[in-house]
């Protein structure tokens, strides 16, 4: 055995199965998050296809309603959980250290061990699919008492398995708030730090406020179940609407940890390709502080038809609105960025500019959801369906393929396929407003969300989004391909592949050696 | 194969120009039939039309970069990154616009929240998977069922156009009044919705929500249950009638004639024949679903009643009618006390008892209905069918 030789040359990784299973190492752990997550994206995309496939037409033809609603669930749950977020953290194990200068992550045993979790919540959630009464049925929100008195018996297994995914996203955020206050390089003060470490530290401090609220509403759920409680029970002198509350005020800053980290990453790349610093830096760091503190204040916006008062209503209404604000002066300093630049447009930066154009629609549909009134035509319909996939597929998952594309030769030492990295940015693009862009109009005209069947009214654009869905769906494939493709070979990349790029992250080989700055950089 | 290319080009054209097919293809909120949804339909396509025109600025800067700013035309880039008049122009002008928007829309939700004063007030349950509407002070109150066939939804007859945005019985409404709707919920959160009227509220069990709605044309105007409540979710449309004052004032006569006569049929005596016909129409109008029409159910999701100790046994009749009054708890056998009065109640089970070959010759009568809501227990003062009857 040769592990001496490997002890001297600064223990390099161990062999086998055993590396990844004990392994401390940032970059190790950010692949495993990657592909995790991937494998959960494609696992809610097949979820996403079967709704698709039921939703082609009118009438009940693929799926009972039963299933349905276990698919709609399901997909809402392994996409928020499984698939954006461990991208996300995925994303910062490997590139925090490496564009702050540390070595590797400040708690790195906890790193392994928040990882190693997700894995084991996931079997258990999907698992509940396959036991006596199906899987949970209750839509991702689980609104009690549907959740409670009226819910399938694995809902206790998907109340653990929650709890388990809590645990890890806390374990995470943790990590990423200690490395980046402990462990920047000399002369990184925190208003030179990149942007997408800006984002993450807020984006952590969210996790750790609301993860917390979340296993309050699963455990108060798993009471009112098992211990006779009646927390959301009217009948037992509860609060059906509590439940809202509860879940809502982890759900929207929930949303914003999923676009925080995008934002950051957009904010990479736009001044990379436009070979121009980021317009309005300062504003930017403030702007993204002000959205993760109105986040904490709009929760009731997802509840304007619950019969809230009036003055409650008024000040969640304005509140909203309120976010348009900073939301608009990122989308601002983008495009004042790109402006007078020198463009060039790689799959980095195409993903980008779609994000930005994309997300921002999201947002205009936002806006007019935030207007109460209007929100009681749209509320609970395709219209909303629209939005939020507007501001999560264009949103988060466009920035972090744009990531991916963005880093890729810096993990790998390759450059990847960039012919078929454009095909996949094309057939994302095409088929992603094929599917969402007539949901909207759906919306408005009268279709309900979560229904498995409809009224003939609204099948032609059923049949489109079905369509653009399918579209979608099988282009991720050729993303798995064209990564694949690179990890195992290509052209070799330089240290610093793109012409613009600038940050810490470049001054290391491609591919980035398995430990790096072990001895701090100077930042002037 | 150019010639080609143009020809399906200005046929796409033509098609996507023409306003017959985009109303085929409904793409927006309808204005509705009420003052309010009026003013909620001006306010969506006023801040839709706010947000095109940021759009088209914001847009428009971008894609002049992309165009003239591309490094293959020999663009140099230039160095500025920070301007703190700029910031303060880009956060104002977006928060003068918002309060713009902000006004016309309290003022939109002041006068939703108003709901006082109202002529009518109509009571609404949300029930898996059915509406019940409840006209207080009027001693009318039914349930209101999808009425699609189950062969339309799997496929085996052709869809009609109001496919599952049918019901049994419509809620009727005169127009011109002011309607207060109370919504409330009996298992798990509904909420009631139709678009035409812009009212959407929350049935929430324990809690009464109010909203309402001044009718200005007549019509039926169509609805569904917008909140996730079940495997049925999607199963249970709301209808409601606006009708002329004069033509509501005559429905809610007939209906209380109804009330009125079933309240007499009640006390009437009833017969083995006249039970097992009406018996019949209820079974398989609210039973056969589940239980099908010849009583054997689908095991083993729905139980047969053909031949089930339940439905036979002398004994058990008490058991019988506990099951239909209050359900079985955790099942899909609902309660059928608010749905069913005395007499479809004492018919069905009377049925149950005498068809597909469960020849009991029990006949139990609304009387005996009524007693068991009264003392919780079946007296056991079964009449058994005179001789010759059957
Ligand atoms: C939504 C489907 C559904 C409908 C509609 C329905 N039932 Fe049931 N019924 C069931 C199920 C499921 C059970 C078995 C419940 C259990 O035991 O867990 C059941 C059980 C019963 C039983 C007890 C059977 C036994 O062997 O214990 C009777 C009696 C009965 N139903 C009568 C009726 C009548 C009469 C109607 C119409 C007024 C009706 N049901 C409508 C689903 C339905
Ligand atoms: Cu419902």
């Amino acid at each position: 055995m040769s592990d001496h030789a490997i002890d001297h040359e600064h223990h390099g990784p161990a062999k086998g199965l055993m590396r990844w299973v004990l392994t401390t190492n940032h970059k190790d752990i950010g692949s495993m998050y990657m592909w995790f997550s991937f494998a959960m994206f494609l696992l809610g995309g097949s979820m996403a296809m079967v709704i698709r496939a039921e939703l082609f037409q009118p009438g009940l033809q693929i799926v009972k309603p039963e299933f349905f609603n276990q698919m709609t669930t399901m997909h809402g749950l392994i996409m928020v959980f499984g698939a954006v977020m461990p991208a996300f953290v995925g994303l910062a194990n490997w590139m925090i250290p490496m564009m702050i200068g540390a070595p590797d992550m400040a708690l790195p045993r906890m790193n392994n061990w928040s990882f190693w979790i997700l894995p084991f919540a996931f079997t258990l959630l999907i698992s509940t699919l396959f036991m006596e009464g199906g899987g949970p049925n209750f839509g991702w929100t689980f609104y009690a008492p549907l959740s409670t008195d009226y819910a399938p018996p694995s809902t206790t297994f998907f109340v653990l398995s929650i709890h388990m995914m809590g645990v890890s996203s806390i374990m995470g955020a943790i990590n990423v708030i200690a490395t980046i206050l402990n462990l920047r390089a000399p002369g990184m003060t925190l208003m030179k730090m990149p942007l997408f470490v800006w984002t993450w530290l807020i984006t952590a401090y969210l996790l750790i406020a609301v993860m917390p609220v979340l296993a309050g509403a699963v455990t108060m759920v798993l009471m009112d179940i098992h211990f006779g409680t009646s927390f959301f029970n009217a009948g037992g002198g509860g609060d059906p609407v509590l439940f809202q509350h509860v879940f809502w005020f982890f759900g929207h800053p929930e949303v914003y940890i999923m676009i925080l980290p995008a934002f950051g990453i957009i904010s990479a790349i736009i001044p990379t390709f436009s070979r121009k610093p980021l317009f309005g830096y300062t504003s930017m760091v403030y702007a993204v502080a002000s959205i993760a503190f109105l986040s904490f204040i709009v929760w009731a916006h997802h509840m304007f038809t619950v019969g809230i008062p009036l003055v409650g209503e008024v000040f969640f209404m304005y509140a909203t609105m309120l976010i348009a604000v900073p939301t608009g002066v990122k989308v601002f300093n983008w495009v004042a960025t790109m402006f007078k630049g020198s463009l060039t447009f790689e799959t980095p930066m195409l993903f980008s500019i779609a994000f930005v154009v994309l997300f921002t629609i999201g947002g205009f549909s936002g806006l007019m959801l935030s207007i109460a009134p209007a929100d009681f035509q749209y509320h609970d319909t395709y219209f909303v369906v629209a939005h939020f996939h507007y501001v999560l597929v264009p949103g988060a998952i466009f920035a972090i393929f744009a990531g991916v594309y963005y880093w890729l030769p810096k993990w790998t030492g390759h450059m990847y396929d960039t012919a078929l990295s454009k095909v996949h940015f094309w057939m994302s693009f095409i088929g992603m407003n094929l599917t969402f862009f007539p949901m909207h109009f759906v919306g408005l005209a009268g279709m309900p969300r979560r229904i498995p069947d409809y009224n003939l009214q609204f099948a032609d654009f059923n049949m489109v989004a079905s369509i653009g869905g399918f579209m979608f769906g099988a282009t991720q494939l050729l993303f798995l391909f064209i990564v694949i493709k690179c990890v195992k070979g290509g052209p070799k990349a330089e240290a610093s592949p793109w012409e613009g790029a600038h940050g810490l992250e470049w001054v290391v080989p491609s591919p980035a050696p398995y430990h790096t700055f072990t001895t701090p950089p100077e930042v002037k | 194969m150019r010639l080609q290319a143009r020809k399906y080009l200005t046929l796409i054209i033509g098609l996507l120009a023409s306003p017959a097919l985009w109303a085929e293809w409904a793409v927006n909120m309808p204005k509705g039939v009420t003052d309010l949804s009026h003013s909620i339909y001006n306010l969506h396509m006023t801040i839709f039309w706010i947000t095109v025109v940021i759009g088209i600025v914001v847009f428009g800067v971008m894609f002049w970069s992309v165009i003239f700013h591309r490094k293959s035309r020999g663009a140099k880039a230039s160095e500025f990154h920070e301007s703190t008049l700029v910031e303060i122009i880009w956060t104002t002008i977006p928060f003068v616009i918002l309060i713009g928007m902000a006004i016309p829309a309290t003022k939109t939700l002041i006068e939703v929240y108003d709901a006082d004063n109202a002529d009518i007030d109509i009571k609404i349950t949300g029930h898996q998977w059915k509406w019940q509407y409840e006209y207080l002070g009027e001693d009318v109150s039914f349930f209101s069922n999808l009425s699609t066939p189950r062969e339309q939804f799997t496929n085996q007859r052709p869809k009609n156009p109001n496919y599952l945005l049918e019901v049994d019985e419509p809620m009727v409404v005169p127009i011109g009044k002011k309607i207060r709707f109370l919504v409330t919920g009996a298992d798990v959160i509904h909420s009631w919705w139709v678009p035409e009227l812009a009212v959407k509220k929350d049935a929430i069990p324990g809690f009464i929500n109010e909203s309402w709605a001044k009718i200005n044309q007549p019509g039926v105007y169509r609805g569904q249950c917008a909140e996730l409540c079940g495997k049925n979710h999607g199963f249970m449309p709301i209808v409601v009638d606006a009708r002329p004052m004069d033509e509501y004032l005559a429905w809610l006569d007939e209906k209380r004639e109804e009330v009125e006569k079933v309240r007499e049929l009640t006390q009437k005596d009833w017969t083995m024949d006249e039970l097992m016909e009406r018996g019949e129409q209820v079974y398989n109008k609210v039973c056969s679903a589940c239980h099908q029409v010849n009583g054997q159910g689908l095991p083993p999701m729905f139980p047969a009643l053909k031949g089930a100790p339940v439905a036979v046994k002398r004994d058990q009749i008490g058991r019988h009618i506990e099951i239909l009054l209050y359900g079985i708890k955790g099942s899909a056998m609902q309660s059928f006390k608010e749905q069913l009065n005395e007499v479809d109640m004492a018919a069905v089970i009377t049925y149950e008892r005498n068809a597909w070959g469960n020849n009991t010759g029990e006949v139990i009568t609304p009387k005996d209905i009524l007693d068991y809501k009264n003392n919780d227990a079946y007296t056991g003062q079964y009449t058994q069918a005179e001789e010759g009857e059957q």
